[in-house]
């Protein structure tokens, strides 16, 4: 991608003015929080697992357009998808982030949600787009707070 | 004396006028300012983090290593005899730039950081206990907190806060009543690197002095841009660093006053900070080498008395000034742009102008005027209570130097726009 403004490209700024699944779950039995220290990105996850269904999921917080655009794509992706199919996403998601999926050449699950791409060329807001996978990630886990500090 | 002088002669009109200062003519002794980012011309508005560096300060740098590198403060040979002088030399060019008293009140330091953690180790640990307070205020960069923090923890004393209004000025009836007989410091920003707040420190301090108490100022965001006089300001310690003022990075300096820094106790043990050590007993050289343990960073050193040779002779006043109109004409035209907020509206301001920009994060803001070739801080700028105070997670900031012009405050403005009509 030669100009990362294109990463500001329709899809992402409409989730960042209108994100869905945004708010509280009823009856969700998981909870994490992730948040990016360095520029203020805090979000919130409740997540709903039927045995090995992701049957639920939303979010809360406070964070920039990549951050919030990501976390309201990322639900649309994973809900009703299986807890393992999940992880493949947040694997996948991860890679191409850092530069290591390349989207056009390599077989992969992600979808739409290959307008992350561009991200990857912009070392310092690689950790937005990133943030909400993570927090699934520890969602999943149980954990209770992220940060993607961690990873760098 | 090898120092290289400033390459041109101070500017004819500058006293007269000084918003005329010909800019033009010192961005050319800035090579990185002709640069260009993602195809456009560079515009550098992230002084309040590091500023750049002039040719002359690049050139005696690159002098010193090719001609000049030694180690200091122990050679006899005549290598090792001039660096030491060209360093001590450094010295004293920052004894009068802030008109300190002797040379001898001047340590070298890494930077503020580093400077504010000695005076938290070599005086807070040995004269400040259990019940005492220490004063700071609600603007504080983290570096000017979390020390006192740490030495509240480890001897059971108090942080009070001083509070501030919504413009961004310290409540100074608030502050005059934090006093106690338990108050035993106060460490004070100078200028605030966040809202750009230029506080009435000197005021301040009078009152500290009232309570027998000392005051550390930290003068990161001061030292660059306006002059600064310490006998004047009669605070007892003031720190400061070298890369926000056109000098290298890895070098600080902390003044202190004779009679506490003598009476501190030493923060690193090493070389340098010796008269004698044997087994059994050390005796602590004199100050300022007492808090100078092993090798400095001697290029940087020198490197920063050039820096200080190069802004003297454009005239601190005449900064202050030009920067002054610039954070004026840049207010003005950021107040014209519908949903942008200004955040730090204090009367006395520095040239910072931070801002936030209705249902637009700080971070994407900054993401796109990069793209304009626009560098602007984004983020809690280090002070993550004055965001609280604000009720925000982050801003966006440009901060600016006498090299800016009223040219690069339009392409903030026309980028600040454009970034509004990616989120339209």
């Amino acid at each position: 991608m030669s100009d990362p403004r294109a990463l500001y490209q329709e899809v992402i700024l409409d989730h960042n003015k209108k994100p869905r699944n945004f708010g509280v779950l009823e009856n969700a039995n998981r909870h994490a929080e992730g948040h990016n220290p360095v520029c203020g990105d805090h979000i919130t996850l409740h997540v709903k697992i039927d045995g090995e269904e992701v049957s639920g999921i939303s979010f809360e917080g406070q964070s920039c357009a990549i951050c919030k655009a990501s976390a309201s794509m990322m639900t649309g992706q994973v809900k009703g998808k299986t807890v393992a199919e999940a992880e493949t996403l947040i694997q996948e998601f991860r890679e191409m982030a850092t530069g290591k999926l390349d989207v056009h050449a390599q077989p992969h699950h992600l979808g739409r949600l290959t307008v992350f791409a561009g991200v990857s060329e912009l070392p310092s807001r690689v950790k937005c787009a990133i943030l909400p996978w993570h927090t699934l990630h520890a969602a999943f886990k149980e954990l209770d707070n992220t940060s993607t500090e961690k990873d760098f | 004396m090898n120092v290289p002088t400033k390459n041109q002669p101070p500017l004819e009109n500058t006293l007269i006028h000084p918003v005329s200062m010909n800019v033009e003519h010192l961005r050319a002794d800035f090579p990185i300012l002709k640069h260009s980012i993602h195809g456009k011309p560079m515009v550098y508005l992230d002084n309040a983090a590091s500023s750049q560096m002039p040719q002359q300060v690049i050139d005696r740098l690159t002098h010193y290593q090719a001609h000049e590198h030694a180690n200091i403060h122990r050679g006899v040979h005549t290598l090792s005899q001039n660096a030491t002088i060209e360093y001590e030399n450094a010295r004293l060019k920052v004894m009068n730039f802030i008109g300190a008293k002797e040379a001898r009140e001047i340590i070298f330091t890494r930077g503020t950081t580093e400077g504010i953690n000695l005076v938290m180790h070599g005086y807070g640990r040995r004269f400040i206990g259990e019940g005492d307070e220490i004063i700071i205020s609600a603007m504080e960069h983290h570096s000017n907190i979390v020390p006192w923090q740490m030495l509240c923890e480890e001897k059971k004393a108090r942080l009070r806060i001083i509070p501030m209004n919504d413009a961004g000025e310290l409540l100074l009836d608030e502050y005059a009543k934090l006093f106690n007989k338990n108050t035993k410091f106060v460490a004070l920003t100078h200028v605030s690197n966040a809202l750009g707040t230029i506080n009435p420190v000197r005021g301040m301090i009078a009152t500290a002095h009232q309570h027998g108490v000392p005051v550390l100022l930290d003068g990161a965001q001061a030292a660059p841009h306006i002059a600064v006089n310490i006998q004047d300001l009669d605070c007892d310690f003031y720190a400061f660093s070298s890369h926000k003022m056109c000098g290298p990075t890895g070098v600080g300096i902390l003044y202190g006053k004779t009679p506490l820094l003598e009476k501190m106790q030493p923060y690193q043990g090493g070389g340098d900070m010796i008269l004698n050590v044997t087994f059994e007993r050390t005796t602590y050289n004199d100050i300022p080498h007492k808090f100078e343990a092993g090798t400095p960073a001697i290029a940087a050193g020198i490197g920063l008395g050039a820096a200080i040779d190069y802004l003297t002779a454009i005239g601190l006043d005449n900064i202050a000034a030009y920067e002054h109109a610039l954070l004026e004409y840049a207010t003005q035209a950021a107040r014209n742009i519908p949903g942008l907020k200004i955040i730090g509206t204090a009367q006395h301001k520095a040239a910072v102008l931070s801002f936030i920009l209705d249902g637009i994060h700080p971070h994407d803001i900054g993401t796109l005027l990069d793209q304009e070739g626009i560098a602007v801080r984004a983020g809690h700028h280090c002070a993550q209570p004055v965001m609280q105070r604000f009720g925000i997670p982050a801003t966006a900031r440009a901060s600016f130097a006498f090299y800016n012009t009223f040219a690069e405050v339009d392409a903030l403005i026309a980028g600040i726009h454009s970034v509004k009509k990616v989120f339209a």
